[in-house]
């Protein structure tokens, strides 16, 4: 049985509240911290050698070492997870909100930020309640405000409930979000918010999952923390499976240390596929990401390796596409999301996932031709040069070129269907 | 000679082209200079890039190699290698357009843009000749009007951010915003709040597509029909480089053109739709002469004989003195002169006078050391005495903010109402009569009156004399004396001889009549009536041997019987003076009144005699800006039935009179104003028209070396057709260096005689603060844009703009009096005079006191103002 770090109380009744928190050992990690010097917790968080949950998978110690000196310094967690079939910080916003608080303060504390804010998806309403409550709980507990536990720091911390955009999850337009403007992606550089952020000072944005990994790495130690998992690796992480699968849902487990197979076939995990069905395709880390066919079901989920086999292990969602399901469909589905989020600002983003999607659209419901192939591939060229991965990009953030992923995937793997699609005049599929 | 310059240029490789660049320029500029224009929507170079269209995407080197960029976001660095017509950059840009037509109609033969469109070109010239995009483009409603002035066409909007951008920075009327997400963003004004801007029409100017479209252009004309020549505006007096458009003779559009030290290609809507007067049904076409209560038709030959015969007839009588001419502040310098040196070189009298009661004396004026605009917005401190500049000299409050928002300058305001200034100010002082004094002496003390004021100015680092102050003189308050500016200026200029004035007087050619003796006791080039310059002496047979009358002083003669035949040149004082009721009553009792104008305006329609004269874009000639900026304003149209220019009609009656005023065409007359006088020597048409003069000169020329500056970049979106204009050329196209100061180091004699008095000669006179009598309240009398007069009357969009003069008061003064917003007060004045206004509550206006806008009103020709007052009260009733 693997290491549970971020889950290892969400099964508990009453998960939620302070008193359950406090039994179970919460905010000794942030007494612990609070007697160290902020340094020293950097360089306990450099020694785990965590990369950032939410996609990019950069080292959280490294990004940290990055901030720029300034009297105002500000840490923003960013908690507007709006990707189909990601729901892992959903989990933890929910089920333990006082660890991702916890985790918050003593990063807070380590970077120096004058103050913290939670930028919550808006759809989340039980997650905001939650957090809203532990933030209140966790003032009149004494560990969020004026002089911490006695230990002379202060911090405020604001939850901020985002307005119903995909992209307020890129770092820079939530944080034009958070400022009360339109969430527009910055143009990069300056590339990290470290440099200039939050109403243009220096700005630490982390992901919910990251900070609720930073309790324990500071009660057990980085090392321990680097000891789970392999390679840059480390640690375990909380994979959403989701799909043709028997039990999707969000499973914690060491880095590297099981493969797609295990996720999904685990009796434990995932407990395979519906009966009589086969895996047909599988989407590794969130819909941004290039596909996989079975023969990649051994790959172990550890960011390289997956990185190495042409695709990202993102934010750690994993969507199993069986033999039952039309890849078409799905891509289409993809597409129509992102067309649906892109901010508008780039003209290949804001024009190209329209039309994508058109196009997508008429091929899934009959109206297709052979034709169209060849021009969605030179439509998604023009939005990602090359479509190579990782994708070269002609826009300001990475949406754009996220939406060429799944067509040319789809259309690399399963060019077949899209003729049956054509020829038929329809989709095959019953659905 | 560019040495200055060059040495801090570093080199940069644009398709293997070695490129000198400054640092920290952005890319696509300098390319641009360099010859490469790189195809581009979003950028302008007068707005804060955002990168947004991503047709400028070039290969940049990096440590990563070679990668997609926007040219218009990165800027140089030394040795950056940059490849601009690889087939990558090619694929990529042609994607771009694709992109941006999969949505955007193919209404090109129905839209005004059709023909000057950089969406149309660039699709023309590197396009596929099909689309690829089969489905069904996105639809709004079209056309939807956003104002009075200008429609949007959402379908048409390629969401560039151009417009919203230019109403947010720069014009900070954020009134107009994107609306929703990705490929259903729409520009759009919020509910129930018009694009109410005072600079809306810059932003169908920057569209670069028929999104916006201005509603008095809309349909008028083809791009392809229009012809065109560069001019200056002459609403006010900024002088904003325009590019006046005609088709058919008739004008059709104006563009403004980006002058790097005067408008930076902005417009305001006033100067910039104005050109519908010129098309007016009430132009004046022929000499009228009055019939009764009617006007009949007549010759010029027979005008011109009664007007010598009445002169003859009043010279030989009476004298010269009791024949006057009112200047209107609209004419050319040439114009100017030729009355001038009709009135007083030939008739002999003095008075002539081209202000209405809301100027600055000549005298004041002359003896100030005159900042220019750039002086201003570069300045440590900028102090504002005048009117609310938004609302009467529009595009030099957008330079002001601008150089404000970028941390350039700071303002301090001194007034008496608030006004736009408010919100880019530091400090506002709101000083009483008597408190003006003190603070003018205490200026750059360490302690004063108003302590703030003089340690924001010592703090910014004003130097004790002044040097680094630019103090905007106007007339803050019309219902306050000229007398107080006056006295204001003089202090402030004796306390601070370094310090510099930019005179924010409203009329557009003031100064030319400061300058060019359209004002008593002043000769042309600032000359005394008792010590005409060599020059004068040489080409005048007479002066006039005395003092002249101001219009004040000549309506108070006409009162009493003293005026026999007054002239009023393009001015209507029965609208315009600020005492109107004077004026009023004056001109009834003038014995003869010849108008010389291009309307029927109120005075025109009740003088005997009412000329034909040309209007702007059908003479040429300068006009001098409130900088002493000399620019060329060019004929464009033939002027309509029998109108003539005024220098024409000057020179008419002279030879009438038996007298040749030597001269027959405006290069003779600038000729020999720049031999008269000292102010305005070394200037020529030819001058002006080369490549060094494209914004004018600042006079009086100076002998500096030259110091060579960039030329500014033209957006080549919002200036179509400029590229094919003979002398403004593109950026890329011309030498990328010219010289801005205008020297004149390369003739070889200079001016002898500038010997004009400086203000510290002189010592001010305060005017006493009257005593008001029981419940009477002080009174702020101002200019909006938008004030009704003849421009406004006879331009059919802006005309709904119009603001009828209302009584403004604060919501306590309301109170107190007992009435609510839109009932009525009686005002009563001094004399007795008194009109019924519709009230309006604003928190802005001081308590107790009475703000009205000055313009005629369709009713009433009352006018709270007495000219002899220096403060004027009213007293306000219920009705």
């Amino acid at each position: 049985m693997t290491t549970k770090i971020v889950t290892a109380r969400t099964n508990l009744p009453d998960s939620y509240r302070l008193s359950t928190y406090l039994e179970n050992g919460g905010y000794q990690a942030l007494r612990k911290a609070l007697s160290m010097n902020p340094e020293d917790i950097q360089a306990e968080v450099v020694a785990s050698g965590i990369l950032g949950r939410g996609g990019a998978g950069f080292e959280t110690g490294r990004k940290w070492s990055m901030l720029k000196q300034d009297p105002v310094r500000y840490l923003v967690v960013n908690g507007d997870e709006s990707e189909p079939s990601t729901f892992k910080d959903h989990l933890l916003v929910e089920a333990d909100p006082h660890q991702l608080i916890e985790g918050t303060l003593i990063s807070a504390y380590a970077i120096g930020a004058s103050m913290a804010f939670i930028y919550l998806r808006g759809e989340f309403a039980l997650g905001l309640e939650r957090v809203q409550s532990a933030i209140n709980e966790a003032y009149a507990y004494g560990a969020i405000g004026r002089d911490i536990f006695g230990s002379g720091f202060s911090i405020d911390l604001v939850l901020q409930p985002g307005a119903g955009a995909y992209i307020c999850g890129e770092e820079t337009a939530l944080i034009e979000s958070l400022e009360g403007k339109r969430g527009y992606p910055r143009i990069k550089p300056p590339y990290f918010p470290a440099v200039i952020g939050l109403y243009g000072k220096p700005t630490i944005v982390n992901n919910v999952e990251t900070m609720s990994n930073i309790p324990w790495i500071i009660t057990n130690g980085g090392k321990a923390f680097a000891s789970l998992g392999s390679g840059r690796s480390t640690g375990t992480r909380l994979f959403a499976l989701s799909g043709d699968v028997a039990k999707p849902g969000n499973y914690e487990l060491e880095m590297a240390a099981s493969s797609f197979r295990d996720l999904i076939f685990s009796p434990e995990l995932g407990a395979g596929l519906f009966p009589g069905r086969s895996v047909k395709a599988i989407i590794p880390g969130g819909v941004s990401a290039p596909w996989f066919g079975p023969e990649h079901l051994d790959l172990p989920l550890g960011q390289d390796e997956v990185a190495k086999a042409g695709s990202m292990l993102g934010s750690g969602s994993v969507i199993v596409i069986d033999d039952h399901s039309c890849a078409v469909r799905a891509a289409w589905r993809i597409t129509k999301f992102f067309h649906r989020e892109s901010c508008g600002q780039c003209t290949p983003c804001r024009e190209g996932s329209g039309w994508i999607e058109k196009i997508m659209h008429r091929i899934e419901i009959g109206a297709g031709t052979e034709s169209d192939l060849d021009l969605l591939l030179d439509v998604c060229d023009n939005i990602a040069p090359g479509l190579s991965w990782p994708p070269q990009q002609t826009t300001i953030c990475v949406l754009g070129p996220s939406i060429p992923s799944s067509v040319v995937s789809a259309i690399k793997m399963f060019r077949d269907e899209f003729l049956i699609h054509i020829k038929e005049e329809g989709c095959p599929f019953v659905h | 000679m560019s040495t200055d310059v060059s040495k801090d240029l570093i080199s940069i490789s644009i398709d293997g082209r070695e490129v000198k660049a400054r640092p920290g320029e952005l890319l696509i500029a300098a390319a641009e200079e360099a010859g490469i224009f790189i195809p581009r929507f979003c950028y302008h170079p007068r707005l804060p890039q955002v990168g947004m269209c991503r047709m400028c995407l070039v290969e940049v080197s990096g440590p990563r190699g070679f990668s997609l960029q926007p040219s218009c976001y990165v800027p140089v660095s030394d040795g950056m290698d940059v490849i601009t017509d690889s087939e990558k950059v090619k694929k990529a840009q042609d994607g771009v357009l694709e992109f941006l037509l999969i949505n955007h109609p193919l209404d090109c033969p129905v839209c005004d843009k059709g023909g000057e469109c950089p969406l149309q070109d660039q699709t023309l010239a590197y396009g596929p000749g099909e689309s690829r995009f089969a489905e069904e483009k996105r639809h709004f409603e079209k056309p939807i009007a956003i104002s009075e002035l200008v429609f949007l066409d959402r379908e048409r909007c390629i969401q560039c951010d151009r417009c919203t951008r230019f109403a947010d920075v720069v014009a900070g009327d954020a009134l107009i915003e994107f609306i929703g997400r990705g490929d259903n963003t729409q520009v759009n004004v919020f509910p129930e709040r018009p694009f109410s801007s005072y600079f809306s029409g810059n932003t169908v100017q920057i569209c670069p597509v028929g999104a916006l479209t201005a509603a008095p252009y809309r349909f008028k004309s083809r791009p392809w029909d229009l012809a065109q020549v560069e001019s200056s505006c002459i609403t006010c007096s900024m002088g904003c480089r325009i590019m006046v458009q005609s088709s058919q003779n008739q004008v059709i559009r104006y563009i403004g053109l980006d002058s790097d030290q005067v408008n930076h290609g902005w417009l305001c809507d006033k100067g910039r739709f104005g050109h519908e007067s010129l098309s007016s049904p009430d132009r004046v076409t022929a000499p009228l002469i009055r019939k009764g209560d009617s006007y009949v038709e007549t010759s010029w030959a027979n005008a011109i004989s009664i007007i010598s015969s009445k002169i003859s007839g009043i010279k030989e009588k009476i004298g010269s003195d009791r024949i006057g001419f009112i200047i209107g502040s609209k004419l050319t310098n040439e114009d100017i002169y030729a009355w001038v040196k009709l009135a007083k070189g030939v008739i002999g009298t003095d008075s002539v006078d081209s202000q209405l009661g809301d100027g600055i004396s000549a005298d004041v004026i002359s003896r100030l050391n005159r900042a220019t605009i750039n002086d201003a917005v570069t300045s440590k401190v900028v102090l504002s005495f005048t009117g609310d500049i938004k609302e009467e000299i529009p595009v030099l409050y957008l330079r002001l903010r601008e150089a404000v928002k970028n941390g350039n300058t700071k303002v301090i305001t001194i007034a008496t109402h608030s006004s736009s200034l408010d919100g880019i100010s530091e400090i506002q002082v709101f000083p009483s009569l008597d408190q003006l004094r003190p603070l003018a002496q205490q200026i750059t003390a360490d302690s004063s009156y108003f302590p703030e004021v003089s340690s924001l100015i010592k703090s910014s680092g004003v130097s004790a004399d002044g040097e680094g102050l630019v103090v905007l003189l106007g007339r803050e308050n019309l219902a306050w004396d000229q007398t107080v500016v006056e006295a204001f200026a003089l202090e402030l200029a004796r306390v601070a001889p370094k310090a510099k004035f930019l005179v924010t007087l409203h009329g557009s050619n003031f100064s030319g009549g400061v300058d060019l003796g359209a004002v008593p006791r002043f000769l042309p080039g600032r000359s005394s009536l008792s010590d005409p310059s060599a020059g004068l002496r040489q080409k005048w047979s007479r002066f006039p041997s005395h003092n002249g009358k101001s219009v004040k002083e000549m309506f108070k003669s006409a009162l009493k019987g003293e005026m026999d035949l007054l002239f009023l040149i393009g001015s209507d004082p029965r609208t315009d003076f600020v005492d109107t009721t004077l004026s009023n009553t004056a001109l009834d009792e003038i014995g003869f009144v010849v108008s010389v104008d291009t309307f029927m305006s109120e005075s025109s329609s009740r003088a005997d005699l009412v000329l034909p004269a040309a209007a702007f874009a059908e003479k040429y000639g300068t006009i001098t800006n409130l900088e002493e900026r000399i620019m060329t304003v060019n004929q464009k149209v033939t002027p309509p039935g029998l109108c003539r220019p005024d220098w024409e009609i000057a020179c008419e009656i002279a030879l009438e009179i038996g007298s040749d005023l030597g001269f027959s065409s405006p290069e003779e007359i600038l000729g020999e104003i720049s031999n008269i006088s000292s102010l305005h020597w070394g200037l020529s048409f030819d001058r002006l028209s080369r490549l060094s003069a494209l914004d004018g000169v600042v006079i009086p020329l100076t002998s500096t070396p030259l110091t060579l500056k960039k030329k500014p970049m033209f957006d080549q979106i919002s200036t179509p057709g400029i590229a094919s204009v003979w002398n403004q050329g593109l950026a890329s196209s011309k030498t990328s260096f010219i010289d801005s100061s205008a020297s004149i180091s390369d003739e070889s004699d200079s001016p002898t005689e500038s010997k004009v008095p400086t203000a510290i000669s002189v010592e001010p006179i305060w005017p006493l603060p009257p005593i008001p009598g029981t419940s009477e309240m002080p009174l702020v009398y101002c200019r909006r844009l938008y004030s009704q007069g003849q421009l406004l009357k006879n331009s059919p969009h802006l005309s709904r703009l119009a603001v009828e003069p209302r009584c403004r008061i604060s919501s306590e003064t309301a109170r107190a009096i007992g009435v609510a917003v839109g009932e009525s007060v009686r005002l009563t004045d001094k004399a007795g005079g008194a009109g019924v206004f519709e009230v309006e509550i604003d928190d802005g206006i001081r308590e107790g006191w009475v703000e009205m806008v000055k313009g005629m009103s369709s009713s009433q020709s009352f006018s709270p103002i007495r000219v002899d007052e220096t403060m004027n009260y009213v007293k306000l009733e219920r009705v």
